[in-house]
Order: C-alpha cells, then sequence, then structure tokens
C-alpha cells in the first residue's frame, strides 16, 4: 500500500452556538481547513494551544463528529460514505486514547472487561475465556502485571491507566492510534515511558500514530513530521528535525520561546520577551492572519488577507506573508 | 535557623490514617524563607510537596496530621485553632492553586471575589474594595479589567482566571505568598506569560514565594533556592544554580535528564 | 495513589458497603425493615388467630402484650396485631412492585431520551412534562372507579404508572452527564452500540442513584397506597390495609387509640426506616464523599 493510510482534505467542523438565552446563533469554526496525510509506520504530531481545534481534529478523524465541510479518506474510502459493515471495520482501524486517563476507563468495571470490550464489539465469536487470554496477551505488551486485570480503575496509578487505555485500543490491531495530549496528564518520568511504548508499537507493528499535544519536548521524542494548528488553522507543517533546526512560522517560534528551560540564566532572559496577548475568540477570529493580534512581525497584509498555504522548502509548508524575510 | 525568616518549617511530618494504617506523606520537612526569596519545591507527583504546604496552612484533609512546627510571623501555624489560621490564611499568606475554575466561585462575578478578600481582611467598605480589587486586577494584566470584573468565572480563559487567582492571592499585600502547581494546567505561551508576572511582581513587591512545582524550567527563571522533593523528604536543598547545573544528588540529576536545556529550538 | 487522597483500596461497591457499615442508625433501620419484611411475610401464618376472624369475647379489646391479642382488637373483635401484618404485607408488596415497575419504566424512558438526544430526547421528555403536570390524583380516582374496585392490580398499575415520571427526568439528567464523559467517547470509538453503551456503560453509573431512589420511592408508594385505602378507593375490606386500618383506627381514636395507634405507628416507623437507608445509601455510592 504506497499511499497515505489517512487523508484529510479541507477539514472544517463548524458549531452552532447561542449566545444567552435570546442570543443570535453564532457559528463557532473549531476547525476551518486542515488537511494532512498519514502513511503507515509514520507519526504525525499536532501541535497547539487551547483554542487550536486538535481536540476536534482527533474527534473527526475517528469519526465521533461529523466534518461540517471536507473529505477524511481511510484507505482509499471516504469516510462519509462508509456502508454500515465498512464502518465496523473502520472502528477496528482507528484508535484513540485520551488526555485524562482515569477518565477514559470506566469506573464501574474491571481492567479485564474494559480491555476486552473491543473484543466483544469486533470479534464477537470469542469466549470469556479466549477474550481473557488475549487480555493477558496484551497487558504483558504493555508492561503491566496480571493482576492489574482484577483492579478497578481508580486503584490504578495514572501512568497505567494510560497503559490499560494502550492496550484497549491495541487489543484489536488498529493501523492508526490518536493520541489526544495522551501523556499530558502524567509525570515527566512516566511520560518517557509511555512514549517508549508508543515507539516501540509503531515501529513493531507498522502502527501510524497521530500525536497531538502542546508540548514540544514531548512531540519531538516520537514525531516525524509535525503540524502545527493555531483556531483551527494551519501555520506550518515541517519534517521534525527541520521544524525544530529552524522555525519559520512566528506562532512556531513563540511556541519554542515559551518552553521553560532549565537554566536560570536562559530563563530569566526568556521571561522579559514573552509573547503578548491571548488567543481571540474561535467565535470572532480576526480578519486576515488569525494570529496577527499576537504576532510581533504583523503588518498591515496580515491584517487584511488571509495568508496561502504554501511550500517552503523540502516537504514544508507555511501558512505566513513574510516567512521568507523572517 | 535565620533569625528573620518569614516562615521557619521544622521536622514537619504529615501522616494520613487509611483503612486503619498510618500512611506518611510527608517526613523531616524542614525550610527556612527569608524575606523576598522565592523558593521553588520541586518533585513529582506523591512527593508530597502539595501536603507539606498544606499542613503549613491547616487544610490537611480530615484524616489528615501535622507533627512539628511552622513558624510564621511569630505564631505557630501547626495546630493553631481554626479562628486563627482564618485570619492567616488570605491575609497573611496568599495561595495560589493549580485549577483555577475549582478555586474560584463559579457564582460570583471575580471582581467580588477580589473584593471579598478585602472587606473581610483589611477591613475596607464595599465600594473601596472594588476600587481596590480593580486595581489589583489591572496590576495582574487582566486584559480589559474593568469589563472582565463584572463576568464569572466561566467566562474567562483558563489564563485569565490565573490572573484573578494570583489578584486575590496578592490582594492584601500579604509578606509569604504560596502557588501550588499555578502554571500547570495552562497553554505554554499563557504559562511563560504568568511566569513572567509572578516574576514582576515578586520584584516590586519583594515578598516570599514557595512556587510548587514539577517542572525545573519553571523554577528556573524564578527561585533563588530550589528544594528537591522524593517520597515526602528534602533529598536536597541549594541554591538554584547549584541544582540547575551541579546537582549532587541521582534523584535531581535524574529529573534534569529529563528537561528541556538548551536555548533556540533544539530541545 | 493512598497517600494524595487518603482514599481505602477496594472496589467501588466494597468502599460503598464499607461506608454504608459505619452508619450505625442506616445499619438499624435497615435491620429493621428486614425483620419488618420477614414478620409481614411469615407472622400470620404464624399466628393461630386469621386476619378475618371475630373473636365476640373480646371486642374492642386494648392491648395486652401474653394475653390473647397482643395488640388488641378491633371493633369486630379481629386480632389487630395480626391485622397489621396482614396489612404490612399488602403495603409491601404493593410498594415494592409498584417501584420495582416505576423504575424499569423510569429508567428506560430516561436513558433512552438522554442518550438519544435531539428530537427523541425532546419528544419523550415533553410528555413526561405532560404528564406531570396532570392530576394524577384524580386520574387514579377515576381509574379506580370505572375498573374493577378493590382490585389489586388495578390499584398497583394506578400507583405505578405515575410513579416513573421523576425517576426519568432524574436519569435523563444524569445520562446527558455521562455521555460526556471521556469513557463513553472511548466506548463509542471502539464502536460499541447504543445499546450496549446503555446496559454496559450508562445503567451501571447509574446505579447509586438508581438505588438511592428506589428506596425513597418505595415509602412514597406505599403511602400513597394507605392513602388511597384511606380514601375507601384502595384496598377493600375485610381484606386490611395499612390505610383502611388507619381509618378505622381514626374513627375510634377517641375512645380506644391503640385501634390508631398501632397501624399507623407501624406505617410511619417503616417509612422513617426506608428513609433512613434511602439516604444512607445515597451517602455511601457518592463516590466523592470522603471516608470519614
Amino acid at each position: 500500500m504506497s499511499g497515505p493510510l489517512l487523508q484529510v482534505t479541507d477539514l472544517q467542523v463548524h458549531f452552532r452556538v447561542r449566545r444567552g438565552a435570546w442570543g443570535r446563533q453564532t457559528l463557532l469554526r473549531a476547525l476551518a481547513g486542515v488537511s494532512l496525510q498519514v502513511r503507515a509506520h509514520e507519526a504525525l504530531g499536532v501541535v497547539g494551544e487551547s483554542g487550536s481545534g486538535k481536540s476536534t481534529l482527533a474527534r473527526a478523524i475517528l469519526d465521533l463528529i461529523t466534518p461540517t465541510v471536507g473529505r477524511i479518506v481511510w484507505n482509499g474510502s471516504d469516510v462519509a460514505r462508509l456502508a454500515a459493515g465498512e464502518r465496523q471495520q473502520l472502528r477496528r482501524d482507528l484508535a484513540i486514547i485520551f488526555q485524562n486517563p482515569l477518565a477514559s476507563l470506566d469506573p464501574r468495571m474491571l481492567i479485564a472487561e474494559i480491555i476486552g470490550e473491543p473484543l466483544r464489539v469486533h470479534r464477537a465469536e470469542l469466549d470469556e475465556r479466549a477474550r481473557q487470554r488475549e487480555v493477558a496477551k496484551l497487558l504483558e505488551r504493555v508492561g503491566l502485571a496480571r493482576a492489574i486485570a482484577g483492579r478497578y480503575p481508580h486503584e490504578l496509578s495514572g501512568g497505567q491507566c494510560q497503559r490499560v487505555a494502550i492496550a484497549r485500543a491495541m487489543i484489536v490491531k488498529p493501523r492508526l492510534l490518536v493520541c489526544d495530549e495522551a501523556v499530558s496528564a502524567l509525570d515527566v518520568s512516566i511520560q518517557a515511558q509511555i512514549i517508549e511504548l508508543l515507539r516501540t508499537l509503531k515501529n513493531d507493528e507498522g502502527l501510524a500514530l497521530v500525536f497531538i499535544s502542546h508540548n514540544l519536548a514531548v512531540v519531538r521524542a516520537l514525531c516525524d513530521r509535525v503540524l502545527v494548528l493555531y483556531l483551527g488553522r494551519m501555520m506550518e507543517l515541517a519534517p521534525a528535525h527541520l521544524l525544530y533546526g529552524r522555525p519559520l512560522h512566528p506562532y512556531s517560534r513563540a511556541l519554542f520561546a515559551a518552553i521553560p528551560i532549565a537554566d536560570p540564566d536562559i530563563q530569566r532572559a526568556r521571561l522579559s520577551s514573552t509573547i503578548r496577548g491571548e488567543p481571540p475568540s474561535a467565535l470572532t477570529p480576526p480578519p486576515g492572519c488569525v494570529f496577527q493580534t499576537r504576532c510581533p512581525h504583523a503588518i498591515q497584509i496580515c491584517r487584511l488577507k488571509v495568508p496561502v498555504w504554501e511550500p517552503a522548502g523540502e516537504a514544508r509548508y507555511v501558512a505566513c506573508h513574510r516567512w521568507r524575510e523572517l | 535557623m535565620s533569625e528573620n525568616a518569614v516562615l521557619e518549617v521544622e521536622n514537619l511530618s504529615v501522616r494520613f490514617a487509611v483503612a486503619g494504617q498510618q500512611i506518611t506523606s510527608v517526613s523531616d520537612f524542614s525550610l527556612s524563607i527569608a524575606p523576598g526569596e522565592c523558593v521553588g519545591i520541586v518533585g513529582e507527583s506523591g512527593a508530597g510537596k502539595s501536603q507539606a504546604f498544606l499542613a503549613v496552612m491547616g487544610l490537611l484533609a480530615a484524616n489528615g496530621r501535622a507533627h512539628g512546627s511552622a513558624r510564621f510571623e511569630a505564631a505557630e501555624l501547626i495546630d493553631a485553632p481554626g479562628a486563627a489560621l482564618d485570619r492567616i490564611r488570605g491575609a497573611r499568606i496568599g495561595m495560589i492553586f493549580q485549577n483555577p475554575m475549582t478555586s474560584l466561585t463559579p457564582h460570583l462575578k471575580v471582581g467580588d471575589q477580589v473584593a471579598e478578600l478585602l472587606v473581610r481582611h483589611a477591613g475596607l467598605s464595599l465600594r473601596a474594595a472594588r476600587r481596590r480589587a480593580l486595581e489589583m486586577l489591572t496590576k495582574v494584566q487582566l486584559p480589559d479589567a474593568e469589563r472582565r470584573a463584572r463576568q464569572y468565572p466561566h467566562e474567562l480563559s483558563g489564563g485569565m482566571r490565573q490572573r484573578v487567582m494570583i489578584a486575590i492571592a496578592l490582594a492584601c499585600d500579604p509578606p509569604l505568598v504560596i502557588a501550588d502547581e499555578p502554571t500547570t494546567a495552562l497553554d505554554v505561551t499563557i504559562q511563560a506569560q504568568i511566569l513572567a508576572l509572578l516574576a514582576e511582581l515578586k520584584r516590586e513587591r519583594r515578598m516570599s514565594l514557595v512556587l510548587i512545582t514539577h517542572d525545573l524550567g519553571v523554577v528556573a527563571g524564578l527561585a533563588e533556592r530550589v528544594a528537591v522533593m522524593c517520597a515526602g523528604r528534602i533529598v536536597e536543598c541549594a541554591d538554584v544554580t547549584t541544582i540547575l547545573r551541579a546537582p549532587t544528588h541521582p534523584y535531581t540529576q535524574s529529573l534534569l535528564r529529563v528537561a528541556p536545556h538548551s536555548a533556540g529550538t533544539d530541545i | 495513589m493512598l497517600e494524595e487522597h487518603g482514599r481505602a483500596a477496594g472496589g467501588f461497591w466494597r468502599q460503598a458497603w464499607q461506608r454504608l457499615r459505619r452508619n450505625r442508625l442506616a445499619l438499624f433501620a435497615g435491620g429493621l425493615i428486614v425483620v419488618v419484611i420477614l414478620a409481614a411475610l411469615m407472622g400470620p401464618h404464624l399466628s393461630a388467630v386469621r386476619y378475618d376472624s371475630l373473636d365476640w369475647e373480646a371486642i374492642a379489646a386494648p392491648p395486652k402484650l401474653g394475653g390473647a391479642h397482643w395488640l388488641g382488637t378491633d371493633r369486630l373483635g379481629r386480632d389487630l396485631f395480626v391485622r397489621t401484618l396482614y396489612g404490612l404485607r399488602i403495603s409491601l408488596v404493593i410498594g415494592l412492585l409498584a417501584s420495582a415497575v416505576s423504575l424499569i419504566i423510569g429508567v428506560l424512558w430516561g436513558t433512552i431520551a438522554g442518550y438519544s438526544g435531539g428530537r427523541t430526547d425532546e419528544l419523550m421528555m415533553r410528555a413526561v412534562d405532560v404528564l406531570y403536570s396532570l392530576p394524577y390524583l384524580f386520574i387514579v380516582i377515576i381509574l379506580m372507579t370505572l375498573f374493577a374496585r378493590g382490585s389489586l392490580i388495578v390499584l398497583f398499575v394506578a400507583i405505578g404508572a405515575v410513579g416513573w415520571l421523576t425517576i426519568a427526568r432524574i436519569v435523563r439528567g444524569q445520562t446527558l452527564a455521562l455521555k460526556r464523559t471521556e469513557f463513553v467517547d472511548a466506548a463509542r470509538a471502539i464502536g460499541v452500540g447504543p445499546g450496549a453503551m446503555l446496559w454496559r456503560h450508562i445503567v451501571p453509573n447509574l446505579a447509586g442513584t438508581i438505588i438511592a431512589y428506589a428506596t425513597l420511592a418505595i415509602p412514597q408508594m406505599i403511602l400513597f397506597e394507605s392513602f388511597l385505602s384511606f380514601l375507601g378507593l384502595g384496598v377493600q375490606e375485610p381484606l386490611p390495609s395499612l390505610g383502611n386500618l388507619i381509618n378505622d383506627g381514626a374513627r375510634e381514636m377517641q375512645s380506644a387509640a391503640w385501634m390508631l395507634l398501632v397501624p399507623a405507628g407501624s406505617l410511619v416507623l417503616l417509612l422513617v426506616c426506608f428513609s433512613i437507608v434511602g439516604d444512607a445509601l445515597r451517602d455511601a455510592l457518592d463516590p466523592r464523599e470522603r471516608p470519614s
């Protein structure tokens, strides 16, 4: 299969929002035009802060939200036009793990039941014992002791819960795993372990990953390419080593500049030059480039015209009027 | 044992009674904080860093007990009577918590929440308190402060709510502020703004700041001294440059290995 | 995990049971309910006296423990102890059955409405609103007079038919909240269908609410049945129900107070016990409640 596994074209998701009891309805553009591709064995990082639309993107890829505009093509088929049987296959091929590991597990179910649930949906022919055998195999795969199977989610640590979530996601052998801020709620040392587990799964099983995070350090450890989102729009897309070597878009640069560095002199200097302002509301996006309200390099054209998504070198794209001169 | 320490904690230990057993969450915790000093308390979750200071503030859960001593402004805080602690909390010791959504009262306007503190502790009239509250909100760089002061917490973004929390903590000009993971729940660019704000406020007011966090980068820009905690104990305590550039304890070294280091983008 | 929150280990239900166990009053009340149920079920069979047998020698006899009639007799010489037990039995059966039926209907209605959302939810809940606004006491009276008077089945349907409205609303609200949780999202991503979702994820997470509501609904049903019987619309003579026993007793209140106090006292005791247990269950099943 030489083509991409997942192809998203001009994805837009709009929500209708009513302001107050008698207010008019306005449109919240959570995603305003995102296109991307993911191949097998590849990890695509999606970086953005709150309001960037990254969670909406994750849910749209998983077919949990219906796009307002745009196409999602999985394995050559348009997701919106699938028959019921093919849709079940899609649920098997795509998996997701969430930010809050404990919240993603049903508090009333035993771990063994949680991990085994996808088998009940997709491999109903298995009996209870066969299911439990599979569950035991997955527990080992994600590095958990067998005894965990008999516990409840609230008895486990955050890292253990996330491993359970990964086991549940992997038990039906998906081809693409979406990680929606999957390590943000975990301790730094546990983050490293989970990233390592994900990397092993990617390499061993040809799993494609869409890794969504606001943490650039973590994205770098895992991803081959990185897409930067801001207010539902794409800002920059580049191979990881190129982005981390030299980010082109002012927002990417602001993200890098904001990372706390564990060196007193460097960090003190960084604190005196932080980016100003808050992200604008998605209900009333600014005209022209959405980043212009906070961009230190904004000029007249940035306030008038939406920048074009254009190639900027080897497999790189950027949406900025001034990327060439900055 | 400094003579003019703002807060002097000695041999603090915290134990919880759980299902008939005693679980120790903090032991042998001793720390002295000078006026105008920022001390970073670094450790992973479960290290006991929050519990130590909840104990100092008298905010432990019902099944927790603190032993040891915490002297603040010539008064002993551990096991102090509730009324005495109520007078100190908010007025003499400001507190900033991790999740502003749950720390702010959802049904009160944010301006009133700042004013309430001033009425209760500084004895101001409501009008004077509201005026001063607006000054504080402007001081913490809340955009469009006058309009925002009349809004409810859920109408503000995470960063704005945290600014309100800082305004509340600083309203009565306390000599000591305890900030427990103040930026963990925020986006990275907003986090940088809040840290810069804290640095500026600390410089202006000469207040002591206890900064509890798991992120070494966060303490790097603010703290003069850092205490590293693991499993309820302080394993290393030194000035920030030593901790970040030449740590002696293996645990500190392991934390440093996973923290982002260099300037620029090559992290 | 333990250190940060000071919580006991164990499953959710085990924790709830531990919390419940510590509530002495609730345990006592629960024990009392069990005793009453056992007595009501077995008692009438153990006594030599039947509920409708008349003892001409002991008309309106006051209570005398150790005598022939422990709790006295009524105007027709019928033993009050046996009649009260019988009345408890009928009240309990009607209360429990009617609660069960309204619970099942209400939970189905509420979860389906809440999970479907949109137009279905609106229609279903508007139906509930309309039914809620009807003066159901009048409807029950009309039903009882139209159909076989004294038929227990009709009585039981009439009571149960309106009890489901409140639980439907409560359950629908909680279902809406559960729909937004991450584990429901995760289940949808796996491909779990709506039926399995309700059965495996939604209903078990509502169990706490349902159980707590049931223990509060049962006394309500009992009280309602007693009220109807008191009005003469429910259980008919000579079959005793707490309601018509109270009715009889009220007439004799001045001269033979025990005829009122015995059935009324039993009813109050039963209702209070159910309320205590219901409250305690609700507290014990709330996962946010910290263990003392």
